[in-house]
């Protein structure tokens, strides 16, 4: 067990290494740099740029380097914890990202046990009743809940939040928490706004898992060695949850892998609607305006935070199923 | 009694019948039975998907949008960018066939516009006295067909001197409705063309790796696994924002399909690969490779069209994942910029929760793109299902 945990996280470094190159040439693509679009701006509202001022920050945040010195820099300081300098903050990105990872992995959390509360008893009972008309109108609801665009859903759910229960569900918590530290009020408060977006971002990953749950559920049911227990006479319910539905656990963790990108993807377009306080918002201007170490990191964050996901999900699965766990690294 | 045995060499005499003769007489074949045996796996593929109703319907209900987007300037009303200053925010307008009790044929009411001078609010109030009967096939707004051909021929015009917002108008009087259907030119072109680009990446990317294993085969897995653990939607983020501000819609529109190709073709490319795999172990692929075909040529000729139909049907079922993707890019800004207009350029009009309390048919342009992913949704399981007929 543990000789293939530590093979998982071997193999997470060049996955890791491959992102990094990758995120690094999509920052570096834009021509210009964040100096040469804020002279441009200061210029565009007739004020004049402090020239040496800005070619000494140039030089001093590498700028005037090519392009492969500036990358081993960039994650060099990465591996130190020190994720460069966001220009347009002028703070490090650090205490710039600050808490607003942290409610990046809890939104992300949640979304992901509510996906697994809703679809787990859906998907089984999709199964068992396949072609009722329960099967049927599940399956169109789910179907509704991927066709209709995270953000629409967002903005209705906002506007009828306003109408039925006259609050502002934008935003992550009361805005008077915003910088306050942790305590049992600002958590409250959290968890009363925390619903929403969970709902909007958890619909679409839903119907996929449920579909897929369905699907692999259904197969297992057709094996002979559940038509054996029936013809033994076993109640169905038990020969339902002996083993069908043990297997379709191990997919279901397993399903994190293909989950996990779709939330975080999902979270970061409600994020920008809802104004919430995650990584979102902070993403789309940190690109916009060329911060790129601040961009950046947001890319690589989320990357890192997928891998992960995908690396527990993983070791839960070989935990659970000894056959994955057996065959180790070797079949790579 | 002599027994006349023949001649030692000589061919026995034996019986032999005249009646014609069927080898299949004992396990015979019904009419039904024969053509099922007889047809060739295009037809049973036809006759499969035909018995998934839903995909069959969504399947018509596509081919007509994308014929209709070949003839948009005929089908909408009015022009992309007429603007009707005297009806800005107009709700829409129902279409009657009474008036008085009589029949008149579809119709609209004239409207009256008022201003509240406590709210600043436009309120419109239909006219009942004045009757504005629609026209078709008709002359209206002049438009250029496909940017060549000048012409005014509509399928539906408004009355002379009248208007007519079937789904109502947004903050410049443009009719929501027209634009809609202009919108789904792009909408829907944008999917095919982004299939296109990751379609030929996961063919040519995804057959290589397969068909030559090893090294890589090993390069190509990772750099998918390094591509399927990035979130999509910040990636085409970072991706979408890189395009110059510089750059003519045209172009921003080729590259936002170019963007949401480049990363979509890893599953495609697993897919080629895994059958790869497994079909170049097969005898045809060592005679090819003996007759001295080139490596593309067993690829393209003898490898891929075996299974082309589960590759088409599994990018059938990516093609919403597209259009959604574009929808979000242009509502965040990154996406298309006007003026060229998709439906995610039109939602970007709705983005405030105030638009949607006092002008709700700005959402409108959500149900098409509701129809059309849940239509893609329902033809690529159909053509799944149908891909493998002899199941």
């Amino acid at each position: 067990m543990l000789r293939y945990i530590l093979w998982r996280i071997a193999v997470m470094v060049p996955t890791l290494f491959l992102i990094s190159v990758l995120v690094f040439t999509i920052i570096e693509l834009p021509p210009g740099d964040y100096f040469e679009s804020y002279v441009s701006e200061l210029r565009a509202m007739g004020e004049a740029a402090d020239m040496e001022e800005i070619a000494a920050l140039r030089e001093r945040y590498g700028f005037d380097k090519p392009a492969p010195i500036r990358y081993f820099h960039w994650v060099g300081g990465m591996l130190r914890g020190d994720f460069g300098y966001s220009f347009e903050y002028q703070l490090p990105v650090s205490s710039v990202v600050g808490d607003r990872l942290w409610l990046t992995v809890l939104v992300s959390f949640v979304t992901i046990v509510f996906t697994w509360l809703i679809a787990f008893p859906i998907g089984i009972y999709s199964a068992t009743h396949q072609y009722s008309w329960g099967d049927y109108g599940l399956t169109f609801l789910g179907l509704i809940g991927l066709a209709i665009p995270n953000f629409m859903l967002a903005l209705i759910l906002m506007y009828f939040a306003n109408i039925w229960f006259g609050t502002s569900i934008g935003h992550l918590m009361d805005q008077k928490f915003l910088n306050e530290p942790m305590s049992w009020e600002k958590a409250k408060s959290i968890l009363e706004h925390l619903w929403i977006p969970v709902i909007i971002i958890g619909t679409a990953g839903t119907a996929g898992m449920v579909r897929r749950l369905r699907a692999n559920l259904l197969d297992e049911l057709q094996k002979q060695y559940v038509v054996t227990a029936r013809a033994k006479g076993m109640n169905p319910f038990r020969a339902l949850v002996k083993y069908p539905l043990r297997m379709s656990l191990n997919f279901f963790i397993s399903d994190i892998g293909s989950i996990l990108p779709q939330i975080i993807s999902g979270a970061e377009i409600t994020a920008i609607v809802l104004s919430l306080e995650t990584t979102g918002p902070m993403l789309i201007k940190a690109l916009q305006s060329q911060d790129m170490y601040l961009a950046g990191s947001f890319l690589m964050f989320l990357a890192f935070l997928t891998v992960i996901g995908v690396l527990i999900s993983d070791i839960a699965l070989a935990l659970l199923d000894p056959r994955i766990r057996l065959q180790g690294g070797s079949t790579k | 009694m002599t027994v006349s045995l023949p001649e030692s060499g000589a061919p026995l005499k034996h019986y032999v019948s005249t009646a014609p003769f069927d080898p299949y007489s004992v396990e015979a074949m019904t009419a039904g039975q024969a053509k099922i045996f007889q047809a060739s796996q295009t037809r049973l593929m036809w006759w499969k998907f035909k018995k998934h109703r839903i995909a069959l319907v969504s399947g018509i209900f596509l081919l007509a949008l994308y014929l209709a987007i070949v003839v948009a300037e005929f089908l909408a009303p009015y022009n992309l960018h007429t603007r009707n200053m005297d009806f800005i925010h107009s709700p829409p307008q129902r279409v009657h066939l009474f008036h008085e009790g009589q029949l008149v044929g579809p119709f609209v009411y004239g409207r009256q516009m008022t201003l509240d001078m406590d709210t600043l609010r436009r309120i419109y109030t239909d006219n009942r006295n004045d009757v504005q009967r629609l026209r078709f096939f008709c002359a209206g707004d002049p438009y250029r067909f496909w940017g060549i051909w000048e012409s005014n021929f509509h399928l539906v015009c408004p009355a002379r001197d009248g208007q007519m917002f079937l789904l109502g108008t947004d903050r410049l009087g443009r009719d929501v409705l027209s634009r809609i259907i202009y919108g789904a030119r792009i909408s829907l072109t944008i999917g095919l063309i982004g299939i296109a680009v990751s379609f030929t990446l996961g063919i040519v990317i995804g057959g290589i790796a397969g068909y030559h294993g090893g090294y890589i085969d090993l390069a190509v897995q990772r750099v998918i696994e390094v591509l399927q653990s990035i979130p999509s939607i910040p990636l085409w983020l970072a991706l979408a924002a890189i395009m110059p501000v510089s750059w003519s819609p045209i172009l921003v529109y080729l590259g936002i399909t170019v963007i949401l190709g480049l990363l979509d073709w890893t599953g495609l490319a697993r897919a080629v690969r895994s059958k790869l795999l497994a079909l170049r172990e097969e005898d045809y692929v060592l005679a090819a490779q003996l007759m001295g075909a080139s490596t593309s040529r067993i690829i393209g000729r003898h490898l891929v069209p075996g299974f082309m139909s589960h590759l088409i049907a599994s990018a059938t079922i990516t093609i919403p994942g597209m259009i959604l993707g574009e929808t979000a890019l242009s509502f965040l800004g990154l996406g298309l910029r006007p003026p060229i207009t998709s439906w995610g350029i039109l939602l970007t009009e709705a983005r405030s929760v105030s638009v949607i309390a006092f002008y709700p048919w700005l959402l409108f342009p959500m149900i098409p793109v509701i129809l059309v992913i849940l239509a893609f949704n329902f033809l690529g399981d159909g053509l799944r299902d149908a891909a493998d007929p002899y199941k």
